[in-house]
């Protein structure tokens, strides 16, 4: 299908048009140039074929998260997904992301994620290390939440996760990104909240069963499930299934909140 | 008349960025309701894309530092046009502002000692920007977002504000639509804030956003507020140039701060070539001075590739220019050099500078610890805005503050990196704290049912041509013609021509027409947000026609010097009665003595 002209290249691009109560797959034929991604060519043919067609975008440069589709089944960022590294031959499929509520187009329904972090006990920072009212932390010890703390929230993970997009658990689980989420503030150095009874229950961490997906689809390659789900699972197990480490997190906790000695 | 879902908050934020995330947590923390009104999905605003990082004096790297060099650096930059009294109260508070962003959360690269790092950056005497790798935007967003959701705040995602709602002289609220259905909102509020950010969208190549329309400008301007700066617009110097779907993508000042060196296409560092005399005396005049400076020798002075950004944005556009560009109209951005000076270069390189990689990896097949990069001015920044008082934040109509970019003054004529995202948590923090306070002492204003009744009609005229123009080509003929006439180098001939096709494009703009429903319909939005474009554009072009000589932002190849005259002065655009864009001259107050005196010793 891709038609190599007199300098102009073409492809077709076959996009789910429609709004909850339903919707078919159109195609647009719309030129390709060098180094275009598949953003480009939505806005091409909203520009110049299709006004109203529906799609988020901010930043176009993969740091707001806000153009999240599936581009040949495959969920991701629209203005990081390359032509040149799609095969052109064949029609390209954009659709809305499925484990959504659809609202028109390529826009779905993602509130219910806002909500969902609203609901996790917020940072609770321990007291200043110094008088200043300042703390002291080592780079090595902000690594781990800095890796996912680069999460720029386009729920691509949740998008992926089975238990959200086949099982639709949405009320029963928070989904990869909020377990990111809770592991950023569980691990922050100065945090000194407790968020693993939530995290078994309400949060429902049980139902993820490590398969990775979540963390192949990240464009920000956060180790999600290596880096943040398991050590929470550990963290959940350690609180309920040891019964030595439950004695002693119980006789920790009354001492805890005294602020570690700082490094300078 | 129809009835339109009306809410009703002591304080209404317009904007959801830094500034507005700020002052709304401000503001809910005097006690009073409030409302934020957010274009986009919570989180998803420009100031996501901030890289470098948020200037502030904390001294943690070099204690020389003080409010004191962060205030001259900002006017010796801003060429002295600054409204002094903010870049005052900016310089003597972004480090309190910085520490609080920490307490609530925010993980800044760290000292060796454990305290918040801080990096270099063009135009700041001493290593200053506190940061987070080149995300830093991201960061102090996540922050703001996620401390204020658990303050009360009602947060109105995807709606647009149209029109500001006065009551007599005052202002009393806002009117909008949300995006997915395109049902009209009323906002009563006893005082807005405005805190939209820029205007990049007005050009063709640009670093900003979609969002970047200008609507707060313009929103405060037909409402009656006073714009003033507003032809300093900065470019940014290095933007990507190729492949031409990225043109303008932003190539943080990070990467000069790390030791980034500029070349030409004969391989030569111009930089050089091209130090202003105010510049000079802290300026290294070699390479080898210039390195030592980014790896922090205290005692070297910093190289050329970090003069303030309109400067090196000029310079890049005369290599360019006289023949010695890139194969794709660029210069060479190279900091994979530094593997002659330090082993590890390569992990160094995607440590420090981590989305840079990514980006061009990604999008350009460009591995920047191994090749150089192609990078040319894109438009990044605009220094003019809402005129505002300095020290609350209110615009001549009461109730109505700003904040952020969207507002004006403390940058003069040239913004420095890093004093932006400092701009939009101290002035942010000011405009919620004052705007709550003046909430307190007011009732609600009176809805004006006629004035919604012609504003809703206004909105759903383009549906009424369906065979009007296609508004995104008038989008596209604004961009192309403010790129072209009103750029980085102007002159009196080409801003007349714009001028001559702002007024078809007025008239284009009224005759556009949209196809589909009211349901989240990108082609009605652009219809809408063609009269905030068209209002930042006229205002940008009349006040770069007004200001006669190049100063900071402002270069005109006709007046190519400084002028004494318009030293003395900023210029302001109003609306007249008559509806036609009004502009004056206005002199700048005298500067406090105690200040004059820091300038001074700071020489």
């Amino acid at each position: 299908m891709a038609t190599e002209g007199k300098g102009t290249r073409t492809a077709v691009f076959r996009i789910w048009r429609g709004d909850n109560n339903g919707g078919a797959l159109h195609d647009y034929t719309t030129g390709v140039s060098e180094g275009m991604v598949v953003l480009d060519a939505v806005h091409d043919i909203q520009a110049h074929q299709a006004n109203d067609l529906a799609c988020r975008w901010n930043c176009k440069a993969g740091k707001c998260g806000s153009c999240s589709a599936e581009v040949n089944g495959m969920p991701k960022l629209m203005c990081m997904t390359r032509l040149s590294d799609l095969p052109l031959d064949r029609p390209i499929t954009i659709e809305p992301m499925k484990a959504f509520p659809r609202v028109k187009d390529l826009i779905t329904d993602v509130s219910w994620n806002f909500a969902v972090k609203k609901r996790i006990k917020k940072f609770k920072p321990r007291p200043p290390d110094a008088a200043d009212g300042t703390w002291r932390m080592a780079q090595e010890d902000i690594d781990r939440v800095q890796e996912f703390r680069k999460c720029i929230e386009c729920f691509l993970c949740q998008d992926v996760c089975h238990v959200l997009r086949d099982h639709h658990k949405h009320d029963q689980f928070i989904g990869p990104r909020f377990l990111v989420y809770t592991a950023a503030l569980e691990m922050h150095p100065l945090d000194t909240e407790d968020r693993i009874a939530e995290l078994r229950e309400a949060q429902g961490i049980g139902f993820c069963n490590i398969t990775k997906c979540c963390t192949k689809v990240c464009p920000e390659d956060i180790h999600i499930t290596d880096n943040a789900i398991i050590p929470l699972k550990e963290r959940v197990v350690d609180d309920y299934y040891d019964p030595l480490g439950w004695i002693w997190k119980k006789i920790r906790r009354q001492n805890e909140r005294a602020p570690e000695p700082p490094l300078a | 008349m129809p009835e339109y879902e009306t809410f009703t908050h002591d304080v209404l934020v317009i904007g959801t960025g830094g500034a507005g995330l700020r002052a709304a947590i401000e503001a809910s923390a005097a006690g009073v309701s409030v409302g934020m009104v957010s274009k986009c999905l919570l989180g998803k605003a420009h100031t996501v894309m901030a890289e470098g990082g948020i200037a502030a004096a904390l001294g943690n790297v070099d204690d020389r530092d003080s409010w004191k060099v962060h205030f001259a650096d900002t006017m010796r930059g801003g060429q002295y046009v600054n409204n002094w009294r903010m870049a005052e109260l900016h310089a003597r508070e972004s480090p309190a502002r910085v520490r609080e962003l920490e307490a609530w959360g925010a993980v800044f690269d760290r000292t060796k000692d454990g305290r918040i790092l801080q990096r270099n950056f063009g135009g700041h005497k001493y290593p200053r920007l506190a940061h987070v790798g080149d995300r830093t935007g991201l960061e102090m967003i996540r922050t703001l977002q996620d401390h204020g959701i658990h303050r009360g705040i009602d947060v109105y995602m995807e709606v647009c504000v149209l029109a500001l709602l006065k009551d007599g002289a005052r202002i009393c609220g806002a009117f909008g639509y949300d995006r997915e259905r395109g049902r009209f909102r009323i906002f009563r509020a006893k005082a807005v804030i405005l805190a939209t950010g820029g205007i990049g969208k007005a050009y063709k190549i640009t670093s900003n956003s979609w969002d970047c329309t200008g609507d707060g400008h313009s929103l405060a301007y037909h409402a009656g507020a006073e714009l003033i700066d507003m032809e300093y617009i900065q470019f940014h110097p290095t933007g990507m140039v190729w492949p031409p779907s990225v043109r303008g993508m932003l190539v943080t000042e990070g990467v000069r701060g790390e030791g980034g060196i500029l070349t030409n296409n004969e391989g030569k560092r111009f930089m050089f070539d091209f130090i202003p005399d105010n510049y000079k005396a802290q300026t290294a005049d070699n390479e080898e001075e210039g390195w030592r400076y980014t790896q922090g020798d205290k005692n070297a002075r910093r190289p050329p590739e970090l003069l303030t950004r309109d400067h090196v944005a000029r310079c890049i556009v005369r290599e360019i220019k006289e023949g010695r560009g890139t194969p794709h109209g660029g210069v060479y951005l190279d900091i994979s050099w530094i593997k002659k000076r330090i082993s590890n270069a390569e992990e160094h390189i995607k440590r420090k500078l981590p989305s840079m990689y990514h980006q061009f990896k990604q999008l350009g097949d460009i591995d920047i610890t191994k090749e150089a990069m192609e990078v040319g001015p894109t438009t990044h920044y605009i220094m003019g805005g809402v005129r505002v008082d300095s020290d609350t934040q209110m615009s001549n109509i009461p109730g109505l503050f700003a904040a952020g970019e969207c507002a004006a003054g403390i940058n003069g004529a040239n913004r420095l990196g890093g004093n932006s995202l400092s701009d939009l948590l101290v002035f942010g923090k000011r405009a919620g704290e004052f705007a709550a306070k003046y909430a307190q002492s007011q009732s609600l204003g009176g809805i004006d049912q006629a004035a919604l009744k012609n504003l809703a009609e206004e909105a759903l005229r383009p549906f009424e041509h369906e065979e009007g123009e296609n508004p995104y080509s008038v989008q596209r003929d604004l961009q192309e013609t403010m790129q072209h006439n009103v750029g980085i180098v102007r002159d009196e001939s080409e801003m007349q021509a714009a001028l001559e096709h702002l007024k078809t494009f007025w008239e284009r703009a009224r005759h556009v027409g949209v196809i589909g429903t009211r349901d989240f319909n990108p082609g009605w939005h652009t219809a809408l947000d063609l009269k905030n474009l068209l209002t930042v554009s006229e205002a940008v072009t009349r006040a770069a026609l007004e200001r006669k000589e190049s100063r900071g932002a402002q270069f005109r190849d006709d007046y190519p010097e400084k002028s004494e005259e318009f030293a003395k002065v900023n210029t302001i655009v109003w609306k007249g009665e008559n509806g036609v864009m009004q502009i004056r001259r206005e002199p700048i107050p005298e500067m406090r003595e105690e200040l004059r005196q820091v300038i001074e010793e700071m020489k």
